[in-house]
C-alpha cells in the first residue's frame, strides 16, 4: 500500500503541482487548505508525512508544528514544511519547534520528491 | 515565438509518413536511443547525421535545419542557468512544444528579477512588517507554482491531456496573479495611506498612521500610550503645530479666506498675517477639502506624509526630484507651483496643483546653522489642467523610464537592463 501524505498547503496550484509530483512517485496524496482541523485530519488520515506549508489561513504551520510535536501520538510524525525567501526567522522558530525538514519556494521539484523520499524512509 | 528544432521536425516528417523511430534510425546508421534523443531536442544533430536521416526521411537537410530561437532561445537558456536544478539540457525541448508559455516563463522570469532585487532590499523590513510579509508571500508564492507547473509541463512526456490542460490553466492564473501580486506590492510600497501603528516601523510612519485613523483631526485626540516614546513625542509635537495653526488662523476666517482666494496657502497666509506653514497645514487637515500634504527638511527626507489618492508618497527613500517641493527648499522665499501627472503618461491621467514654498530660519542666531523646510500642498486639479510635467513617487516605482531626473532603475520596467540608465549624479 502507498505510503500517506497529508499535505496542509492553501495554494491550490501549488498544492496541485506537488500532488501531482508525489502521485507519480506513487505516494497517496490528501490535500487541506487551511490549518482549521488540521490536528483532527492527522488523527483521523493517519499520514506517514505532513507537508505543512507555514502561511496557511486560520492557523499557522507552526501553530500546527507545535500541537503535532505536542502530542504523543505525532510528536514523531515526520513534517516537512514549506516556506518562503525572507521567512528565516519563522524557520528558526520552526527548527526550534521540532520540524523535520524545509523546502523553500520557490522549490525545486526534484528536490521535493527526494526529500519525500528521505522523510518517508525510502533513501 | 521560439522556432522549431530539428528534432522537433525530424519527429514530425518521422510520424507524418508513419515510420517506426527504429526503423529510421536503422536506415541512418543511429541507435534508436540516439534517434530519440535527437527528435526530443536533447543532442544537438551534426551535419553528416541530418544528411542521413533527411535521406532516410525522404527530404533535404534544409527542411530540418535547426530554426534558431534567436534570442528568446537564449533568455530562456539563461534562465535554465539561473537555476542550478533546472535541466538545462533539456531547455531546447521546452521552448520547443511550449513556444507560448516559454515566453510567457522568460517574462515572469523577468519580473522575478526585478522582484527579487525588491526583496533583497526590503528583506530585513520583512520581519517588523507583517503587510509586506504578506504581498511579498503572494508574489513568491505565484513564483513557486509557475515554476513547479513549467518544470512539470516540459520534463513529462506522456502527460495526460486532462492534466495538461489543468497545468495550462495554472500558468494562466499563476501569471495574472504574479502581475497583480507586483502591482499591490507596489501600491503598498508607494502608500503611506495603508499602515496601521502595529506594522509601521518607524515613529513617523506611527505618528502618521495614528493621524490617519482620525483623519488626522487631532488637535485635542489623546495620543495612544501604544505609540513608542519616540512616536508620542513626535505626536505631542504636530499636536502644538495644529493648535497653533487653529490660533493663527481661526475657522471662521479661515473658511472667509478660502472663499476669497481658493486653496492659496500664501494668500490665506498673508489675508490673516499667519505663518505660511500654518496655512498649508491649515487646508491640508480640513476633513472636507481632500487636500495632500508633504514636508521635508534641509535634506530632503519628508518629515510629514498627508497622501491622497492618485498621489503616491513614497514610504522609503527619497521622493521625486522633480516635485515643486525640492525647487522650494532650494529656493526659500519663492512660491513654486506646478501642474503635474503622476507615473505612467497615459491618456485621462488624474491631475493635481502642486503648491510648494519653502523658508530658512536661523534658531541657534548668527552663530547656528541654517535650516530649511519646505513644504506641498497637493489639489486635485481638473484633466484639462496645462502645462502639465510628469511627476513619480520615487525612482523606484515610477514608470517614467526616460527620465532625466531619474536616480536607479524602475522595479516595475521589466528586466533591470531594460530600463532606461539612471543619472550618474555628477
Amino acid at each position: 500500500m502507498a505510503g500517506h501524505i497529508l499535505l496542509i498547503e492553501d495554494e491550490p496550484n501549488i498544492a496541485e503541482a506537488i500532488r501531482f509530483l508525489l502521485g507519480r512517485d506513487g505516494w497517496q496524496v490528501t490535500v487541506l487548505t487551511t490549518g482549521q482541523g488540521a490536528i483532527a485530519e492527522i488523527a483521523r488520515l493517519c499520514p506517514q508525512l505532513v507537508i505543512l506549508d507555514l502561511m496557511l489561513p486560520v492557523r499557522s504551520g507552526l501553530q500546527i508544528l507545535t500541537d503535532i510535536r505536542a502530542d504523543p501520538a505525532t510528536q514523531d510524525l515526520p513534517v516537512l514544511m514549506l516556506t518562503a525567501k525572507g521567512q528565516e526567522r519563522d524557520r528558526e522558530a520552526a527548527l526550534a519547534a521540532g520540524v523535520s525538514n524545509f523546502m523553500t519556494k520557490p522549490f525545486d521539484n526534484k528536490e521535493m520528491c527526494a526529500a519525500v523520499r528521505t522523510l518517508m524512509g525510502g533513501d | 515565438m521560439v522556432a522549431a528544432l530539428s528534432g522537433s521536425k525530424l519527429r514530425a516528417r518521422r510520424m507524418a509518413l508513419g515510420l517506426r523511430q527504429g526503423d529510421v534510425a536503422q536506415a541512418a546508421g543511429l541507435s534508436a536511443s540516439y534517434l530519440n534523443l535527437i527528435e526530443h531536442n536533447r543532442r544537438r544533430v551534426p551535419p553528416d547525421v541530418l544528411s542521413r536521416l533527411a535521406a532516410a526521411l525522404s527530404d533535404t537537410p534544409e527542411a530540418f535545419a535547426d530554426g534558431g530561437g534567436g534570442a528568446a532561445l537564449d533568455d530562456l537558456r539563461a534562465v535554465a542557468l539561473a537555476w542550478p536544478a533546472a535541466e538545462f539540457a533539456r531547455t531546447d525541448e521546452f521552448a520547443q512544444r511550449f513556444p507560448g508559455w516559454a515566453e510567457a516563463v522568460l517574462a515572469m522570469h523577468h519580473r522575478s528579477m526585478a522582484q527579487e532585487a525588491a526583496i533583497a532590499a526590503v528583506n530585513d523590513r520583512m520581519s517588523h512588517d507583517p503587510h509586506l510579509s504578506a504581498s511579498l508571500h503572494e508574489v513568491l508564492s505565484a513564483v513557486a507554482s509557475v515554476r513547479s507547473t513549467s518544470v512539470i509541463l516540459a520534463e513529462t512526456d506522456d502527460l495526460e491531456p486532462e492534466w495538461q490542460a489543468r497545468f495550462m490553466r495554472n500558468l494562466d492564473q499563476d501569471s495574472a496573479r504574479l502581475a497583480k501580486g507586483a502591482e499591490a506590492l507596489v501600491r503598498y510600497l508607494d502608500s503611506g495611506g495603508q499602515i496601521d501603528a502595529q506594522g509601521s516601523a518607524s515613529p513617523q510612519e506611527e505618528v502618521e498612521a495614528w493621524a490617519s485613523g482620525l483623519d488626522w483631526q487631532i488637535a485635542s485626540a489623546d495620543i495612544p500610550s501604544a505609540l513608542s516614546a519616540s512616536a508620542r513625542d513626535m505626536a505631542r509635537a504636530l499636536q502644538g503645530d495644529i493648535r497653533a495653526d487653529h490660533a493663527s488662523l481661526p475657522n471662521a476666517a479661515f473658511r472667509a479666506a478660502i472663499a476669497a482666494h481658493g486653496p492659496d496657502p500664501l494668500a490665506i497666509a498673508s489675508a490673516l498675517s499667519a505663518p505660511p506653514f500654518a496655512a498649508f497645514r491649515r487646508l491640508a487637515f480640513a476633513p472636507d477639502l481632500g487636500l495632500g500634504l508633504v514636508a521635508c527638511d534641509g535634506s530632503g527626507t519628508l518629515v510629514l506624509r498627508r497622501p491622497i489618492p492618485g498621489f503616491s508618497l513614497p514610504r522609503f527613500g527619497a521622493a521625486c526630484p522633480l516635485w515643486p517641493l525640492f525647487t522650494a527648499l532650494a529656493r526659500p522665499m519663492q512660491a513654486i507651483e506646478a501642474v503635474v501627472e503622476v507615473g505612467a503618461a497615459i491618456p485621462n491621467a488624474p491631475r493635481f496643483s502642486l503648491r510648494a514654498f519653502g523658508m530658512a530660519s536661523h534658531p541657534a542666531g548668527f552663530g547656528g546653522p541654517e535650516l530649511r523646510r519646505a513644504m506641498m500642498l497637493i489639489i486635485p486639479a481638473s484633466a484639462q489642467a496645462a502645462p502639465v510635467q510628469g511627476v513619480g513617487a520615487t525612482c523606484r516605482t515610477c514608470l517614467r523610464t526616460h527620465c532625466p531626473a531619474r536616480r536607479e532603475p524602475s522595479i516595475l520596467a521589466g528586466a533591470p537592463e531594460r530600463n532606461s540608465a539612471p543619472n550618474s549624479g555628477l
